[in-house]
This record gives C-alpha cells, sequence and structure tokens, in this order.
C-alpha cells in the first residue's frame, strides 16, 4: 500500500518549506511537492545567463524573522544576509541624492535638498522604528480573532491592546495616522522635498494597485524600521548567492528533519472526501493520501482550484473572488558586461552598493500610476535597481554584474488583455531600458542579456494569480484578520484538514517565513495531526 | 607612543574614520569606517583584510627546536610536519595557561611562533644547552590576516602557490613580484582565510598585490572591532579579555588552565615530559573547576523588559568586553560565573556570549540567568550554556573539489 504521510504542502516556496520544517522537527512526516523544478518560488535564483546568477523575482530580503533562523538552525544550513548601507536616488543633472547607515552623512546630503528635512530625518527615523514595535507584534502572532470570545483571542487581542496604549497619546495619534493616511500625505506631516519624499513613499505602494496618494498606504511604511527591531541594525540585505540561498537553506532545514521535498510535481486538486481533506491528486492523476493538506499557493487558487467551487459556499466563493490580487509589477534582470555608472559626480562604486531608486519626486511616481489605471505599464516607471554583485562577486565573473530592477506600475490587467503580454513584453522592457539610459547614457553597451518579467510571467510560471507579488495585495482591509477572509484567517479554510500557509495567509507577503511558522505552530497547537 | 606598523602608509588612507587603537605597540586600525559592521561582513561574504603584524613572532631554529617546543607547549610539536601548522598554548609549571598561538613548522629545523603577550625571555628560559635559537621577528616581520569566503581566489590571483591544495592548518611559501613571503592557512575568525608573514621591506609590495588582487572580490580593510564580533562567533577565546596570562594574574583565581579554556583538546598529555604535565595530568583525573562555554542569551525576554520601558531591544553595537554576572537558573543571588566577552551574532541572530562558569554548569543545554542593563537598571533574563563555538561554516576547513 502506498505511504500515507501525516502532512503533504502543496508548493515548495519558503513558506511551505519552512512549514514543513517545523511539523517535521514536532517528529511529523511531511512531503512537499513543488511543481517547478527548483523550490523557493518567488524567492529563487537561477542562471539565466551563463554564468550570471539572478534573483529572478524577489532581490531583498529585510523582515525575515529572525526567530526562525534561530528555531531551526538556518545560519548552519546557509542563511546568510549581506546588509546594504545606502539608498540612492539619481536626479538629471544633479549628483543625486544618497541616503547612509552613517547619520551624518546622510544629514548633510538631505541638508542640499532641505535643511529642515535634515534634521527631522533621524527623528523620523526614530519614532517609526518605536513604533515599528506593533508592527512587530502583530507580524509575530496570528491574527486575533475580532468575533470571537474564546479567552485565548481575548489574550492576544489584550497583548495587542497593550502594545497599542504602551505607545502613550502621541505616538497613538501618529499610529491612527499611519492607518489611515496615504503614504505621501503622511510624509508630508514630516518633511518639505519632494526628492526625499519620493523614494520614502514609494514603499507603501509596492505590491498594490494603489498609488501613493491612496488612502492607507501609509501603514507599510512601519515595515521598513522594523529590521532594526530584530537587532539585524540594518533594515535590507541581499542574500548571498541569490535569493534562492533563503529558500535552499529552508530547504535543507526541512530535509534535516527529515521532511522529504519532491520537484516537478503540480498538483491537480485536493482530493476532498465528506467534506475533508484526504490528499492530493497530481496533474498526472495520480494520488497521494495524508492526514491534513497545506497548501502554500494564494487564496485564489487554494479556493478555486485546489479546493474547487463544487466544494465551496457560494458566498465564499464570492469572498475569495473579491479578494483582490491585482498585480502592479514586473522585474527587468540584467547581465552586464561592467559596472553601470549613475552618478558621474561620484567617486567609486560605494553609493550603488544598496538600492538606486529611479524616482525623482512624488508626482513621477502619481504619473506612473495614471497610465496604469488606464490599462497602460508605465512608461517612465518606478524602478528599484539592485547590483548584488558588487557585494557579493559569487553572482557573476570577476568585474561583470548583474542587476535587478523592480519596476511599477506594470498592470496585470493591460488593456489589451493579459494573455497579450508576451508580445508586449519586449516594449516592457525596452521602457525600462530606455529610462535607465536617461541616467546612464551608454547603458546599452553593456548589456549581454535581458530578462523580463511581466505580471503574466509570474502568475504563468510562478503560480501567482494575476502576477500579485504578495499573493494579494497588503492594503489594510486584507490584513490580519481578514486575510485572506473573514472566519478563516488562522491559516485554516471551510475544508476540514486542509490548511494554508503562503503569503496570502496572516501576516502576508515578502520572504518573511511567519506564514509558513505560524500555520505550523497552529496545526501543532490544535492537534490537527 | 604606539609606532606604525610597515602596512601604515596604506592602513592610514583607509582608515576614514581616524580609530586607532594601541595593539601592543601598534597602531591598529579599531575600525576603518564609522558605520563598521561591513567590515566583519566582509569576513563571512568576501574578504577582509587586517593588519596582523603586532603579534609577537619568534623564529626558532636549531636541531633541537622541536623537541623544545614539545617540552614547552601542550600539543606534542615534534609530531608536527614540515609545513603543517597548529593552534596550541603553553603552561606554567603549575599548569595554568601563559599564552596561546600558532606554531608552524617552515623548514625542518625552523619553525614561527605566535604569540599575543611578549614571550621571548619566557621561552630562553627553557633552551639551556639545547641546539636552540630564539628569534624575536615581531618588529622585522609583518603580516596580514585576510579572511572570508573570496579569500582563496584573491591570493590565487596575486600568487602561484597551490591554494586549491593547501589544507586548513598548513603553510606554503610564494612570491610575489621577486619578494618572498609565506602563507599560513589560520585565522582568528572561523573561517575561511589565510595569513600572510613577509619581511618588512616587502610590506608595500604584498599589501598592494592582494589589494589589487581583491578588487573584483569585494575585499574591505577591517579593523580590530570587526574582527572581535567574528572570534566570538566562532568561539576563539582571547588572552587579556577571556583569560589572563598566569604571569600576569595576581591571584591563582585570576589563573586558567587549558582545560578550564575549553583547549584541552590542545593538550598531548602521554608524551615526554613538559611543561605544566603533572598538574595538567592530576587535572584531567580529578576534573576542573571552571569551564569556558557559549551563552545563547533569551532575545524574547530580553525584549520584553525592554518593552516594560516602552522601547524597542536595543543591545551594544559590536562587540563588548565586559565582566558580566551569571547566576543559578533557579536562585538569582547564586553568582555561577562571568561572562568576559559577547555580541549580538549576525551570522545566527542570536545575542551571544562567552563564559567561565562553574565545570557543574557547563553542560550543553543548562539554564542559566544571565544579567543585563535595561534603562539604567539591573535585570535578569535567562541563558542556555551552548559550545562556544556558535558559527562554523564548512568552507572553514574544506579545499575545492576537483
Ligand atoms: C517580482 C517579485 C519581487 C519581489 N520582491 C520582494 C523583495 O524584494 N523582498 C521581499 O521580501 N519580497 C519580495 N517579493 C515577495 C515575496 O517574494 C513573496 O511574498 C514570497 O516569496 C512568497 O513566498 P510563499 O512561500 O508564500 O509563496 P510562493 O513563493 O508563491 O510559493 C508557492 C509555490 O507553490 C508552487 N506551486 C504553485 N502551484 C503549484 C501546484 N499546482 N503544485 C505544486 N506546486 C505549485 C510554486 O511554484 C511556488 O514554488 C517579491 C515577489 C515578486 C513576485
Amino acid at each position: 500500500m502506498a505511504k500515507k504521510y501525516d502532512a503533504i504542502i502543496i508548493g515548495g516556496g519558503h513558506n511551505g518549506l519552512i512549514c514543513a520544517a517545523y511539523l517535521a522537527k514536532a517528529g511529523k512526516d511531511v512531503l512537499v511537492l513543488e511543481k517547478r523544478h527548483i523550490v523557493g518560488g518567488a524567492a529563487v535564483t537561477e542562471e539565466i545567463y551563463p554564468g550570471f546568477k539572478f534573483s529572478v523575482c524577489s532581490y531583498v530580503v529585510s523582515l525575515f524573522r529572525p526567530h526562525i533562523v534561530r528555531e531551526l538552525n538556518l545560519a548552519q544550513h546557509g542563511y546568510d544576509i549581506i546588509p546594504m548601507d545606502s539608498s540612492f536616488q539619481p536626479l538629471h543633472n544633479d549628483v543625486g541624492l544618497c541616503r547612509w547607515g552613517d547619520g551624518a552623512r546622510s544629514r548633510r546630503e538631505i541638508a542640499r535638498f532641505s535643511k529642515h528635512d535634515s534634521e527631522v530625518y533621524g527623528e523620523f527615523g526614530k519614532v517609526m522604528t518605536h513604533m515599528a514595535r506593533l508592527a512587530k507584534e502583530v507580524i509575530d502572532h496570528p491574527a486575533p480573532d475580532v468575533a470571537s470570545i474564546n479567552p485565548k483571542e481575548l489574550a492576544s487581542l489584550l497583548r495587542m491592546g497593550k502594545v497599542f496604549k504602551n505607545l502613550g497619546p502621541e505616538m497613538l495619534q501618529m499610529n491612527t495616522k499611519l492607518l489611515t493616511m496615504s503614504s505621501a500625505d503622511f510624509l508630508d506631516l514630516w518633511f518639505e522635498s519632494e526628492v526625499l519624499k519620493g523614494p520614502m513613499a514609494v514603499s507603501g505602494v509596492i505590491g498594490t494597485f494603489l498609488g501613493v496618494r491612496s488612502p492607507g498606504t501609509a501603514y507599510v511604511l512601519l515595515h521598513h524600521y522594523m529590521g532594526e527591531l530584530d537587532g539585524a541594525f540594518r533594515s535590507w540585505g541581499f542574500s548571498k548567492g541569490g535569493t534562492g540561498g533563503v529558500s535552499d537553506a529552508c530547504a535543507s532545514a526541512a530535509r534535516s528533519y527529515g521532511v522529504e521535498i519532491r520537484t516537478e510535481v503540480a498538483v491537480s486538486h485536493v482530493k476532498i472526501v465528506n467534506g475533508k481533506a484526504k490528499g492530493v491528486v497530481l496533474a498526472n492523476g495520480d494520488e497521494i493520501e495524508s492526514k491534513i493538506v497545506i497548501s502554500n499557493l494564494d487564496p485564489n487558487r487554494t479556493y478555486l482550484k485546489m479546493i474547487g467551487e463544487n466544494n465551496l459556499d457560494a458566498d465564499i466563493t464570492t469572498e475569495i473572488k473579491r479578494f483582490k490580487m491585482r498585480g502592479s509589477s514586473g522585474k527587468v534582470n540584467f547581465a552586464l558586461s561592467g559596472l553601470p555608472q549613475f552618478c558621474k559626480g561620484r567617486e567609486g562604486d560605494e553609493y550603488m552598493r544598496g538600492d538606486i531608486a529611479i524616482v525623482p519626486n512624488v508626482d513621477y511616481l502619481e504619473k506612473a500610476y495614471d497610465q496604469a489605471k488606464y490599462g497602460e505599464f508605465s512608461e517612465r516607471p518606478f524602478i528599484n535597481i539592485v547590483i548584488p554583485s558588487l557585494t557579493d562577486p559569487t553572482l557573476a565573473p570577476p568585474g561583470k554584474h548583474v542587476m535587478s530592477c523592480f519596476v511599477q506600475y506594470a498592470p496585470f490587467d493591460i488593456k489589451e488583455g493579459p494573455e497579450h503580454w508576451p508580445q508586449l513584453s519586449e516594449k516592457f522592457g525596452d521602457a525600462v531600458q530606455a529610462t535607465i539610459k536617461e541616467y546612464v547614457p551608454d547603458f546599452d553597451s553593456l548589456v549581454l542579456h535581458r530578462q523580463v518579467v511581466t505580471p503574466w510571467d509570474m502568475q504563468e510560471t510562478f503560480g501567482l494569480t494575476e502576477g500579485n507579488i504578495f499573493q494579494g495585495e497588503l492594503t489594510l482591509e486584507q490584513l490580519l484578520f481578514q486575510r485572506p477572509i473573514a472566519g478563516y484567517a488562522k491559516y485554516k479554510t471551510p475544508i476540514d484538514g486542509l490548511w494554508m500557509c503562503g503569503s496570502g495567509t496572516h501576516p502576508g507577503g515578502g520572504i518573511m517565513g511567519s506564514g509558513g511558522e505560524l500555520s505550523a505552530k497552529t496545526i501543532l497547537n490544535d492537534k490537527a495531526i | 607612543m604606539p609606532i606604525g606598523t610597515p602596512f601604515h602608509e596604506r592602513t592610514e588612507e583607509h582608515c576614514k574614520n581616524k580609530d586607532w587603537k594601541d595593539w601592543a605597540g601598534f597602531f591598529t586600525a579599531n575600525s576603518y569606517n564609522v558605520v563598521n559592521d561591513f567590515e566583519y561582513f566582509a569576513f563571512r561574504h568576501s574578504a577582509g583584510l587586517i593588519d596582523i603584524t603586532p603579534l609577537f613572532k619568534y623564529k626558532i631554529t636549531g636541531a633541537d627546536s622541536g623537541s623544545f617546543l614539545s617540552r614547552l607547549m601542550t600539543k606534542d610539536i615534534s609530531k608536527l610536519r614540515l609545513n603543517q601548522a597548529t593552534y596550541c598554548c603553553w603552561c606554567d609549571n603549575r599548569g595554568m595557561v601563559v599564552d596561546d598561538g600558532t606554531v608552524m613548522r617552515l623548514e625542518e629545523n625552523e619553525y614561527f611562533v605566535t604569540a599575543a603577550d611578549p614571550s621571548y625571555s619566557w621561552f630562553n628560559r627553557f633552551v639551556k644547552t639545547s641546539d636552540v635559537t630564539i628569534e624575536d621577528v615581531t618588529e622585522t616581520m609583518c603580516g596580514l590576516a585576510i579572511q572570508g569566503p573570496t579569500s582563496r581566489d584573491i591570493l590565487k590571483k596575486m600568487c602561484d602557490a597551490d591554494l586549491d591544495n593547501l589544507k586548513f592548518f598548513w603553510t606554503t611559501k610564494a612570491k610575489v613580484d621577486g619578494a618572498d613571503f609565506f602563507i599560513s592557512r589560520t585565522g582568528y575568525t572561523g573561517d575561511l582565510g589565510y595569513e600572510v608573514w613577509t619581511e618588512n621591506e616587502n610590506a608595500i609590495k604584498l599589501f598592494d598585490a592582494i589589494w589589487a588582487a581583491g578588487k573584483g572580490y569585494n575585499i574591505r580593510m577591517a579593523g580590530i572591532a570587526a574582527l572581535d564580533v567574528a572570534r566570538i562567533e566562532a568561539g576563539l577565546v582571547m588572552n587579556g579579555v577571556d583569560y589572563h596570562s598566569s604571569l600576569h594574574a595576581l591571584t591563582p583565581a585570576q589563573m586558567s588552565t587549558p582545560y578550564e579554556l575549553g583547549l584541552g583538546w590542545t593538550v598531548n598529555l602521554e608524551r615526554d615530559s613538559f611543561m605544566g604535565q603533572k598538574a595538567l595530568k592530576k587535572e584531567k583525573k580529578e576534573g576542573s573547576k571552571w569551564a569556558t562555554v557559549g551563552l545563547d542569551i533569551n532575545w524574547p525576554e530580553l525584549e520584553e523588559i525592554f518593552n516594560e520601558h516602552n522601547l524597542a531591544p536595543h543591545t551594544a553595537a559590536g562587540a563588548w568586553r565586559d565582566s558580566i554576572p551569571v547566576y543559578h537558573r533557579d536562585d538569582v543571588t547564586r553568582q555561577i560565573g562571568y561572562a568576559t566577552s559577547g555580541t549580538w551574532s549576525p551570522a545566527v541572530k542570536k545575542n551571544i556570549a562567552m563564559a567561565t562558569i562553574e565545570a557543574a554548569y557547563a553542560k550543553p543545554g543548562t539554564k542559566v540567568n544571565f544579567e543585563v542593563t535595561v534603562e539604567h537598571q539591573r535585570r535578569t533574563v535567562s541563558a542556555i550554556v551552548e559550545k562556544p563555538q556558535f558559527f562554523n561554516p564548512e568552507r572553514k576547513r574544506s579545499n575545492p573539489k576537483k
């Protein structure tokens, strides 16, 4: 008789692997099934062009939970993050603005644009770090169920309440503003320079189909200050060997606890008998049995493909369909024969070792968004560029470089229709390259290879419905007890024995590991296996 | 007043923040930049270059040099093969550690010894009538440590030594631009790394060749502050910080034996007599009083205390070297040891320390209490006793596969 597992995890994204590792560490017999030839999902490294290793999708790590590193011994399995020191914003006819880890240095840079802002900048960072404690409290625990009178739920609500209360009245007010305002408006409360506000505001809209002036986008700014709380003392970093390094470390840890990982095995759907998950049915028709099934896929795929509408109440189907997945970003990766110079007026390459943000001011972002609203990709998009080979020479041959460009906006629902993205792909790549050329005139001569990843590719290759990079937008109404839908925010689904662990669950997207960790802990707490 | 090392004209160019320290009478960069954690990360991700000239260095030659060193050191140096190196310590006749360092066999009858303290007179006391000459080369030879995952590639690019086959704790000779130097696969970071040694007059040539070769491999200058973080993660003890040489100790309580320092593995007991042998045999039989351990200090508990003060958790940037009490798990008035140095470990994301603790509590997994000061108040959080080595990547010992 074929083997029956305690748990089968559909999808080998980093969350699936972490969930598997925690369950196996607790003695469970776990199988991970991944559709692609490598694990990692949106966190992968691939050698797209010989000798050049690309972080194909996600490219920087900031929120990965340090307690997961400790609990799963990930450092021994190769988890290794290289911090980034600077954020550079090139400008036409100017040396641009570079913000550094060195406070005095940043102050002098900002003072070129606004003396006032240069003095407020440090204070802003301090206040945001202080308030980020709240975000941390939210991220590191399952979402409390507000409608419940179960004492356990109340306790977790209280804990959150305590952090709120301890913030003090001024901070509480600030917090309310953070939750309700747009990122641009919130920054207006502090800063006057449109140049400085540009790159700061944009972090509020990454992965959403919203603009920097859309209400509710301020909250996500907090996430940028959380790294400080984790004792990492620097928010953003590169994973050594590319982002896939994180997934590989998770896979290696999972295997060390006995997890079995199979790649190139696509799951067709969950086997459901009398409303209970009994295992999975593979694309080739084979069946594998298990006591429970955990889906690492986004809510849309989990509910509509893995479960299927036949097995769901109509109102749940409606709600899931309402869950916003609108992809809005693309990715363009370059293999370069040499180092581009984003600023002639700056010496050395130090200023390019962090991220480079093409966002000259706030209006630029709003304009880019305007085009997207009407179903076009932005001709002059926001681009977040990193050249990780500068700090991690293992990614490219000596003297050569990989350059990763995260681009927004590139709406999934392009006016020609999403299925037309493959024909638009190169045109989109050209727009990105033309934007870069405005700052690096000789850029074309450096390009050895260009890889364009459109929202359509993210859906078709990486299994992200509508190309949403976070398995569902990170907007307030889709967070906490509402992620993915009210009543099923604690990694459960309407199907008995079917759980979720991906970014589409609380606390959301990004390479954090939280979905994997918290789902496993919830499953173990519930004695589901 | 300290003096510059032969590399000073180069290190001075790099030392942007003028953070100099006196290391054994030489100017040494504590850090090279205001934001200096990248110097540490160079050890773990690319390559960090450290001027280690201030180490005390001795050349020991003569037909009896091998047996002489065997008598002096806890390790049986006569077993050392040509070009091999070893780490060990040396004791007084009470079995108390005088110093620790590296011994390298460069020729049939020539050894190179590094030490933290001046050791010429201590070594000389034991020469007596044997055919041994000790030459203090501290001021005539200089050294650089190049440590980190790309260090091998860099050295391969700047010289023709067969580094792909050079094993952990072995040495090889090399030439750069006509000048002789030698390379040992040793270091103080617990990572892949090498130390290169040469006569003072070759210093700049050697430095420039390494620096030029390192360009495509993200080489960085690294200071003592960064080194301290790396060596604590690697669980390497430091003379003058984690223990005191018995020659400088004012009371017996300030002295330590190799076993107490976790250096028992460097002691070859069963052989011809050597300094401290009798006492060490006795200790081995009867057990040690103290042990050196690693502490994994509970982060969530520390976070909670900061929370009480409405603050985000915070630790000192970089490594610290204060004595901090360690208490019994059930009784926070019963002190059972003291931490001597510690750091937030960026590699394993733990708040760690190295501690001297009563031997009864030294078993990995033992729970203890650790003193912390938060907002001027002394509190305790729990900590777990571990082996001192928190980070030990495979690349430290491995060679490229053929
Ligand atoms: C372009 C892009 C850029 C990003 N940039 C960043 C960034 O810089 N920093 C950051 O923190 N986050 C970033 N993100 C977000 C982050 O990468 C994701 O939130 C995170 O990786 C999701 O992990 P996951 O494990 O939840 O799911 P996924 O990574 O989506 O994993 C799901 C897995 O399931 C597999 N799968 C799908 N269908 C099936 C099936 N039927 N059978 C079997 N397996 C299946 C998929 O192949 C995939 O491996 C980015 C995302 C994208 C797309």
